[in-house]
């Protein structure tokens, strides 16, 4: 009598794919003990954004009745494992559907485990993670985040390497060897993907977190209204107007109170107020309408509602005026120019050490050049990567079924 | 020897892990389907997509077009049909009402096609979640309409669907309502039979005098006048009758050939022979009211389920039959009807209806919930449960329609 619940935490669009082939892969390997099971993703996430945190759900279990008791519910209340595939959605989960932000590790039980995928230390992730009454493991496969798209596949094996983690953190579900043998009868599958699940199996690392232990911040929330509160005919108030910056000279206008945006962002703008030549181009290319006007005609990237495209660099003229950098860097959502305003030398000292982070800057996701996947792949395998040249679409891509 | 050990093994099903669009594309493929038409919206778009990649995967040959929307779409089909090749579309929310000229004329053509209504509600507000009133909008035309509950209900339906449909006694379209994202983008673990059983139990379609070809020189639907119409209504309706013999006749034969399958093919009764109060649904629904049951069932509370299949044609006299053994009866719909009787859902006034001539009438009580995909909470139903003894305890319907999960 026993049932099992894992959710993935995963990015809109870029990680689509790859929760997908951890939940059936959940599923597909519990099936090998005869438990029966279901896999499916928060309805209420799409249309997915790019980057935007999405959810993916797993439930297993010993009969068919204990799997209706678990699934009789829109989407799992508490889950025994939070997988997260990328390790800047530490800071918090807003999904597109106006739920605020809710904590990474909100729905897992106590005691229960989140498994994620991360070259940071311990500390620096709890710095994100919000603390929670009861204490939970953390468990860590060492990796960077896995990104591709909706369209492509990166075959860099996250998905068997958090399988075979999974078999090491439930093993009455999910044994090494159901795992391997589903892995190896996927349509993605192969021996140098079951090998890389038992090495994650092998290599696993975790760590007690206390209760109370992580971010004190409070996330930000807000209440439904009521039915008879709400405005007929499906009308909402326009985003109030916002305020004058120092008596007219800059602008910044209000943002939308209730869905914020940021926790869609795994990279941000790092700005160079000092060399910046006020073109203008960030501002009116931002997609997300994220810049504001300063009084002194630079602009400002607003950190609650950049959702971390790189546009913004893209269009900027100047060589290194404005350079993303992986969130995980950043513990708020300051404004920077009012930090450049208030003292620009110890601004340029930070901005600098941000910028210069060569592990930070490299890029999440996306290309800025046609070929540069090849590239990437290239240096990838000059530095003693493994080739994995079948693995598009994969070695048993005969047993392809749907 | 050998031969036999083969055919057995050929007769096996595969078990896979699907959601209930790609059990529908499954079915598709194996009714070897000739036409398919596409435009997508969600969450219909998943079976679309889920027959593209049969197509594209070489297991399926069919024409698939893609449409401008739904109004062609449906269209094509039809025409598709008129030639005799057997077709399939869909749609969710206003995408089919979108196609409503053309869901209209295809019964009184009696062309039998299949749709998939993967239940969405109506814009606006442009949410994505279930609601029943979309497939709804055909249920006084002469479509046959069920709705389904599981990745396997969605493609034995499927094949059933074109068995009943292509019936020459009744020839008229039938669509399969599928609840949005609880049944349409749920992966659950499916028997899919092969190809042999299939082709035991789906004759092909044949639509003989009906056909348009140069050999069998037809015009349909020409123009005409009252002094036709209500024959053409006349036929149309005696086609709708004689439906229910021929779904009770495909039921059977189902079993026969898969070994699975409902002996009632028109509602699932769940603990309903010694209920107290029956409980009634329509798709997915019948998880959280499944669960509960149970839970009361625990505490000696005798409630039972009745999920409903089949809408068009409605079950009347068996629905009687079963619900009149009760004590109160509850109705939840996943719909709404503005104005109607006494403001209930669609379901909840049909059944009010049919119970008018039984000899014993229960009281009934009803209920609107889950609108736009909310979730019917375990407490929600576990409130309604004692809503219904209550009416139970005093014999008298509560007239009040009462609405679940919505913010008071």
């Amino acid at each position: 009598m026993a049932a099992f619940t894992a959710e993935i935490v995963y990015r809109g669009i870029f990680q689509k794919n790859l929760a997908a082939r951890i939940v059936r892969g959940i599923v597909l390997s519990a099936r090998k003990s005869g438990r029966w099971g279901i896999a499916f993703g928060r309805y209420g996430d799409s249309p997915q954004r790019n980057g935007i945190p999405a959810k993916d759900f797993a439930i297993v279990a010993d009969t068919k009745e204990e799997l209706e008791q678990n699934m009789a519910r829109y989407e799992p209340k508490h889950v025994d494992v939070t997988i997260c595939v990328d390790d800047t959605l530490a800071k918090g989960v807003e999904s597109w559907a106006w739920y605020g932000l809710q904590p990474l590790n909100r729905l897992i039980v106590p005691g229960g485990t989140l498994l994620i995928t991360s070259l940071q230390p311990y500390g620096d992730i709890l710095r994100d993670i919000h603390r929670k009454d009861t204490p939970f493991t953390m468990a860590l496969i060492r990796a960077r985040a896995s990104f591709s798209g909706l369209w492509v596949y990166k075959e860099d094996h996250t998905e068997v390497r958090i399988l075979g983690a999974l078999a090491k953190i439930v093993p009455a579900f999910l044994s090494l060897d159901a795992v391997c043998q589903a892995v190896s009868e996927m349509e993605w599958g192969s021996d140098l993907k079951v090998a890389s699940a038992r090495k994650a199996y092998d290599r696993l690392e975790s760590r007690e977190i206390e209760a109370g232990e992580g971010n004190p911040e409070t996330p930000y929330s807000f209440e439904l209204p009521r039915w008879w509160e709400m405005r007929e005919g499906v009308s909402i108030p326009a985003i109030p107007l916002g305020k004058p910056k120092e008596g007219g000279k800059g602008y910044v206008p209000e943002r939308n109170p209730y869905f914020k945006k940021f926790s869609t962002r795994t990279m941000r703008p790092v700005i160079d107020f000092d060399t910046c030549v006020k073109c203008n181009l960030c501002w009116i290319s931002c997609p997300d309408s994220c810049f504001d006007v300063m009084p002194d005609g630079t602009f400002d990237a607003n950190m609650e509602s950049c959702c971390g495209c790189g546009v913004c660099e893209a269009v900027c003229p100047v060589e290194k005026c404005i350079t993303m950098v992986n969130e995980s860097v950043f513990d708020d959502n300051a404004s920077q120019w009012d930090a450049w305003r208030q003292d620009k030398d110890a601004y340029r000292t930070w901005m600098i050490d941000k910028i210069s982070n060569t592990q930070a800057t490299v890029r999440s996701h996306g290309f800025r050049f046609r070929g540069q996947y090849e590239e990437e792949l290239k240096s990838e395998l000059d530095a003693g990567g493994q080739a994995i040249t079948a693995g598009i679409p994969g070695e048993n891509a005969q047993h392809k079924t749907v | 020897m050998a031969v036999e050990t083969k055919a057995a093994q050929a007769a096996e099903d595969k078990e896979l892990l699907i959601s209930g669009s790609e059990a529908v594309a499954e079915a598709l493929t194996l009714a070897d389907i000739d036409v398919v038409t596409a435009y997508p919206i969600r969450p219909y778009d998943t079976v679309m997509q889920a027959i593209a990649k049969k197509i594209s995967g070489g297991q399926l040959q069919a024409e698939y077009i893609v449409a401008e929307g739904e109004h062609s779409q449906f269209e094509i089909v039809k025409h598709a049909s008129m030639v005799n090749a057997r077709v399939f579309c869909g749609s969710s929310g206003v995408g089919w009402a979108y196609a409503m000229e053309c869901l209209v004329v295809t019964p009184s053509l009696r062309v039998p096609m299949v749709a998939l209504v993967g239940n969405r509600a109506l814009d606006d507000p442009g949410a994505f979640g279930v609601e029943h009133n979309d497939a709804l909008f055909v249920r006084d035309l002469g479509w046959m309409l069920c709705w389904i509950d599981t990745s396997q209900e969605a493609l034995d339906t499927t094949l059933i669907a074109y068995r009943v449909a292509e019936d020459r006694r009744v020839f008229l379209p039938l669509a399969i309502s599928a609840d949005g994202a609880f049944l349409t983008h749920s992966q659950a673990i499916t028997m899919v039979p092969p190809k042999e059983k299939v082709d035991r139990f789906l004759p092909r379609y044949d639509r003989g005098d009906l056909q348009l070809h140069p050999d069998n020189p037809i015009t349909v639907a020409p123009q005409v006048n009252e002094d036709w119409v209500i024959e053409i209504r006349r036929q149309t309706n005696e086609a709708m009758k004689r439906a229910t013999t021929v779904i009770e006749e495909a039921y059977t034969d189902f079993r026969r050939v898969f070994g699975r399958g409902p002996e009632n093919p028109w509602f699932e009764e769940y603990m309903t022979e010694d209920a107290d109060v029956i409980l009634i649904g329509m798709g997915t629904i019948s998880l959280p009211l499944k669960v509960a049951i149970r839970e009361m069932r625990a505490k000696g509370k005798k409630v039972g389920l009745v999920r409903l299949r089949w809408f068009r044609p409605f079950p009347t006299d068996r629905l009687v039959a079963a619900l009149s053994k009760a004590h109160a009866i509850g109705v939840i719909d996943r719909d709404y009807s503005f104005g109607s009787p006494f403001g209930s859902g669609v379901v909840a006034n049909e059944v009010r209806a049919a119970m008018y001539n039984a000899a014993t009438r229960p009281p009934l009580v009803s209920f609107t919930g889950g609108l736009g995909g909310r979730e019917v909470t375990l407490e929600d139903v576990h409130k309604v449960t004692e809503m219904c003894f209550a009416a139970a305890a005093s014999g008298k319907s509560d007239v009040q329609t009462h609405w679940l999960g919505v913010r008071e």
